[in-house]
């Protein structure tokens, strides 16, 4: 299955960088938690075993040829949706949102493979349909079901930040798939309108969330009281950072979510702009990397692929950290192989093994 | 090759992806741009704000300043008391921690638990007190076993104290929480206790003391983690009363059981030497807050003990009075020494017949008897020569019916009656019958105890209607004055010294002479000069003065007994007023009482004690 070939062209350097950054993730997350007292194992052991597993699933990933994905495609992205429809029906609710089907030893959560599989189902859909011209309005109609569809399901239940994030890993693959000027323009203004007209669309929470975004002075103690600690904490990081384990706001607990979504400000609070910076740089190298891998990727289809992958990682750090440094809303979005979390690192880690598969393979026709 | 499609064959991929990595790295510098902002431009605002979210200021009690008697001696005191009380953020198990200090304390489970859920209201970093000013054995068994239960806290604070327990209670007054006005005023702090009445209320702004301040680290739940620093608390100022302690506590230990009330005055300074008012009640439940059923006790007894009766409560003077009227009628020229009228038990006046408490009347009476022997007909008789007018003008000239400025507890004015106030007040002409009732001082008349105080200082001394005062000074602990009162005339009365010396004869003539109606009160070696007085409480069917069967009538209905005096007769020195409600015939009940008060103050004289001034400074102050 593995011949040496495949093992030369091995990106070490796409590892290293996932094991790199998860490292000081769980670095992070040893302060993050420091205070708490809770039994059981502590999150930063958890979360090393969620890279040991994640790391597994990776290289099982990149092991079977991606190509044999390009026809089970459609069949998966079926299958999702099914998921979808039945999380909605007989899913299992927790905290006001139905996403997860309890599956007795773990829960699914079929919104979260979702990101995965649109990559698949769409990178296959433009590899066959693109051409040199680039798109016409009309010929995104097929695009526009593949992606409406779950991101209308997964919106239902509700879940904004993921419905976002399909659409906006769509949104990367069909840039690369190429629009005409005309269709660009109209999808633009059409997304303003559905900004718009969406507003209404959204539950009292999400729209309280924006508010809260837009003036959190309003509510300090109540939904405005995450973003005002973060930035609190980020900014009085400084430029040298308050020290490792040191930063007030984290380990006095000022700082909530900080082992999941905030895990960042508990970094820029300890390590300052200094630090911020060199871990930015990080995540942009590899958001560069992935874009580089699907340049060289021997098809169209791998080239799909792995942009679809690398964009799903660009717009899920773009996002949580916009947010945690107050550019954006509080959408509940985590930050690859930072926050902690399972789902995060199983997802993040199926598409790191896909950008691996399609790395080793690029001289493979 | 079948992987190289039309697509990727005639797309610019290579401009494609550039510009996908241009766009990426410019995301990426805005980023940077904003948390270049944040941790660099603005990072010692956030600083601020960080520093801002982990530290309290917390405040540290103060006592309240002490009160001393006119010597010097610790009449009001703080001392430290001990409260469990309970972080509601760090209990896990309310009903098992409520269940266990119930065993502990000795506390009823359900007081406890009302007491857990009133402190819900608040943060839960906020200490809930459970058990106020525990013994420091509960204190001790409760913290040495707390290691069980998280959460359980002991508080200490300062807490009054009154070392002569009830004594002078009224007129120290109490403390409670403060009020929400003062609350949104700003000045308190919740659950800060204030003066809310006498004294304590009034000097509250000398009282009070100025609380710490504790600087402390926190954490999100308002746990403290460590202190930064301490501004220790201020006690309030030292604050010297005119009473005499040993004096007070002789005067209300001569009341007994009875319910009533004394005022003993300087007759040259007006300081108030002991204010009795009987019966007292123990100032320290309110001090630690007084529950709702010991409240409820307090304003259920029959014989009302929360009343300040000397200086609120108004009673017919009754022959008290008669010193007054007889003073006028000399001023007036209605009577003279040599007025003699013939006392056969009663007096008739347009068809109704007024009696004289003597059903056989007193026969020849001339002025000196008339006061001993406290004939109402010839006090009738000269009374309704004088007219209302006259008798009202020296009664107000003599402070009655007016407030002396005391200040301290609610004072009442009392009521001198007078043709242009009954005409104003009902509509309706003065009659001559009501002229005779407020010649024994009955009827309209109502004075205090105060007020009776300062009229019998005022015939002492000659004429000098003096405002009454309690509290002398106030030092800081360094010994700087802050406050202090001086003697003060509130009313300078014109009146011939001869007539005074009649009016003094007669007045220790009551004491003094056989047939004499306040011998009870008479001093082997002191010259004591007084009048008794009865005041009615309800008009029996027959006006009579026999006190043998008195005690047949029902409590209420009997009447009050009054006693004036003053002494040295012939150099005064102090006066008093001792009332004792519904205690039947003045030289028999309230006689007694000030006749065991001047023997205290003469007793304490000859030692040198009473008149002594007030030592400048010092906490310490000697026991007789």
């Amino acid at each position: 299955m593995i011949d040496r070939r495949l093992l030369t062209n091995f990106d070490w350097i796409l590892l290293l960088m996932v094991v790199l950054i998860s490292g000081i993730g769980i670095v992070n997350l040893y302060s993050a938690t420091y205070s708490w007292t809770f039994p059981g194992p502590p999150i930063y052991v958890k979360q090393l075993a969620w890279l040991g597993m994640g790391l597994v699933l990776a290289l099982l990933v990149s092991c079977f040829d991606y190509r044999h994905l390009e026809y089970k495609g459609f069949w998966l992205y079926g299958l999702n949706i099914l998921l979808l429809i039945f999380v909605l029906v007989g899913g299992k609710t927790s905290m006001g949102a139905t996403r997860w089907i309890s599956l007795g030893f773990f829960n699914l959560q079929p919104s979260e493979v979702m990101k995965i599989v649109i990559i698949i189902t769409l990178a296959r859909y433009f590899s066959l349909r693109a051409h040199a011209d680039g798109f016409f309005l009309r010929e995104l109609l097929v695009p526009a079901l593949l992606i409406g569809l779950p991101a209308v399901l997964i919106m239902k239940q509700p879940d904004l930040g993921t419905a976002l994030m399909v659409i906006f890993i769509a949104a990367g693959m069909l840039l690369l798939a190429g629009l005409r000027r005309n269709t660009f323009i109209v999808l633009a203004l059409g997304g303003l309108g559905a900004a718009v007209g969406g507003w209404r669309l959204l539950r009292p929470y999400q729209k309280q969330r924006i508010l809260t975004f837009l003036d959190p002075e309003k509510d300090p103690l109540g939904s405005g009281y995450h973003i005002i600690q973060s930035k609190i904490a980020v900014g009085s990081g400084g430029f040298w950072g308050e020290g490792y384990m040191s930063g007030p706001q984290s380990q006095l607990s000022f700082l909530p979510e900080r082992h999941t979504d905030f895990a960042f400000s508990v970094f820029a609070e300890e390590w300052g702009f200094a630090g911020s910076t060199v871990l930015l740089l990080l995540y942009l190298f590899l958001i560069i990397w992935g874009l580089y891998i699907a340049r060289r990727a021997a098809d169209s289809f791998g080239m799909f692929l792995a942009l679809g992958v690398a964009a799903m990682m660009f717009w899920h750090i773009v996002v949580n950290l916009s947010m945690v440094i107050g550019l954006m809303p509080v959408v509940g979005v985590p930050l690859p192989l930072f926050s902690y979390g399972g789902t995060s690192m199983v997802t993040t880690m199926i598409g790191t093994g896909l950008l691996l598969n399609v790395s080793m393979r690029r001289f493979v026709f | 090759m079948r992987i190289r499609s039309d697509w990727a064959r005639n797309t610019d991929l290579s401009k494609r992806f550039f510009l996908f990595s241009l766009a990426a790295a410019f995301v990426f510098v805005l980023l940077l741009s904003r948390l270049w902002y944040l941790q660099t431009i603005n990072s010692e605002r956030y600083d601020r704000l960080s520093e801002k979210n982990r530290t309290r200021y917390l405040p540290v009690a103060s006592p309240r300043g002490p009160v001393f008697d006119r010597h010097g001696r610790l009449l009001v005191d703080s001392r430290p008391a001990f409260n469990i009380s309970v972080m509601r953020q760090d209990v896990e198990e309310p009903e098992e921690l409520l269940d266990w200090l119930s065993l502990y304390l000795e506390e009823d489970r359900q007081l406890l638990e009302e007491r857990w859920k009133a402190g819900r209201r608040f943060p839960v970093y906020r200490p809930v007190t459970l058990a106020a000013d525990v013994e420091r054995s509960t204190l001790e068994r409760v913290m040495e076993n707390s290691f069980e239960l998280a959460g359980i806290l002991p508080v200490v604070h300062p807490i009054r104290h009154y070392p002569y327990g009830d004594m002078g209670a009224h007129v120290i007054g109490t403390l409670g929480e403060v009020g929400e006005e003062e609350l949104r005023s700003g000045d308190y702090r919740s659950g800060e206790y204030q003066g809310k009445s006498g004294i304590e209320k009034v000097f509250e702004e000398y009282l009070r003391g100025q609380d710490g301040v504790r600087r402390v680290e926190v954490d999100a739940r308002g746990k403290e983690l460590r202190q930064w620093e301490v501004e220790p608390p201020k006690p309030g100022n030292k604050l010297f009363l005119s009473l005499d302690a040993p004096l007070q506590k002789v005067a209300q230990e001569a009341f007994g059981r009875e319910a009533g009330s004394a005022v003993v005055m300087d007759v040259r300074t007006g300081e108030l030497l002991a204010v009795v008012n009987s019966p007292s009640f123990d100032p320290a439940l309110f001090a630690r807050g007084i529950r709702s059923e010991e409240w409820k006790a307090l304003l259920e007894d029959p014989m009302k003990p929360l009343q300040n009766r000397a200086f609120r409560g108004q009673y017919p003077p009754g022959s008290t009075f008669k010193p007054v009227v007889m003073l006028a009628a000399l001023a007036e020229g209605a009577a003279s020494s040599a007025t003699t009228v013939d006392c056969q038990g009663s007096f008739e006046i347009g068809g109704r017949v007024f009696r004289c408490w003597k059903k056989g009347g007193h026969g020849l009476t001339n002025l000196k008897k008339a006061l001993r022997e406290s004939c109402d007909v010839w006090f009738y008789e000269v009374g309704l020569r004088l007219g209302i007018d006259g008798i009202s003008e020296m009664a107000k000239q003599l402070g009655l019916g007016q407030e002396t400025g005391i200040a301290i507890g609610g004072e009442s004015s009392g009521l001198v009656p007078s043709r242009s106030w009954k005409k104003e007040r009902f509509g309706a002409p003065w009659y001559k019958g009501e002229t005779l009732n407020a010649s024994i001082g009955q009827g309209f008349l109502l004075t205090t105890p105060l007020q009776l105080a300062v009229m019998t200082a005022a015939i002492a001394n000659g004429g000098t209607v003096l405002k009454p005062y309690l509290v002398s000074r106030v030092e800081d602990w360094e010994g700087n004055l802050l406050f202090e009162q001086q003697p003060s005339v509130l009313r300078k009365t014109k009146l011939n010294p001869a007539q005074v010396e009649t009016v003094h004869r007669a007045m220790t003539a009551v004491v003094n002479e056989p047939g004499g109606s306040g011998w009870r009160s008479r001093l082997s070696d002191v010259l004591v000069a007084g009048k008794t007085g009865t005041a009615q409480v309800v008009r029996l069917k027959e006006d009579d003065g026999d006190e043998a069967d008195y005690e047949s009538i029902p409590y209420r209905f009997r009447d009050h007994a009054l006693f004036i005096a003053f002494a040295p007769a012939d150099k005064p020195e102090i006066a008093l007023a001792v009332i004792v409600e519904h205690g039947g015939g003045g030289g028999r009940t309230a006689a007694p009482i000030a006749g065991e008060i001047l023997k205290g103050y003469f007793a304490r004289r000859e030692q040198g004690e009473a008149k002594k001034t007030p030592p400048a400074q010092g906490r310490e102050g000697g026991n007789p």
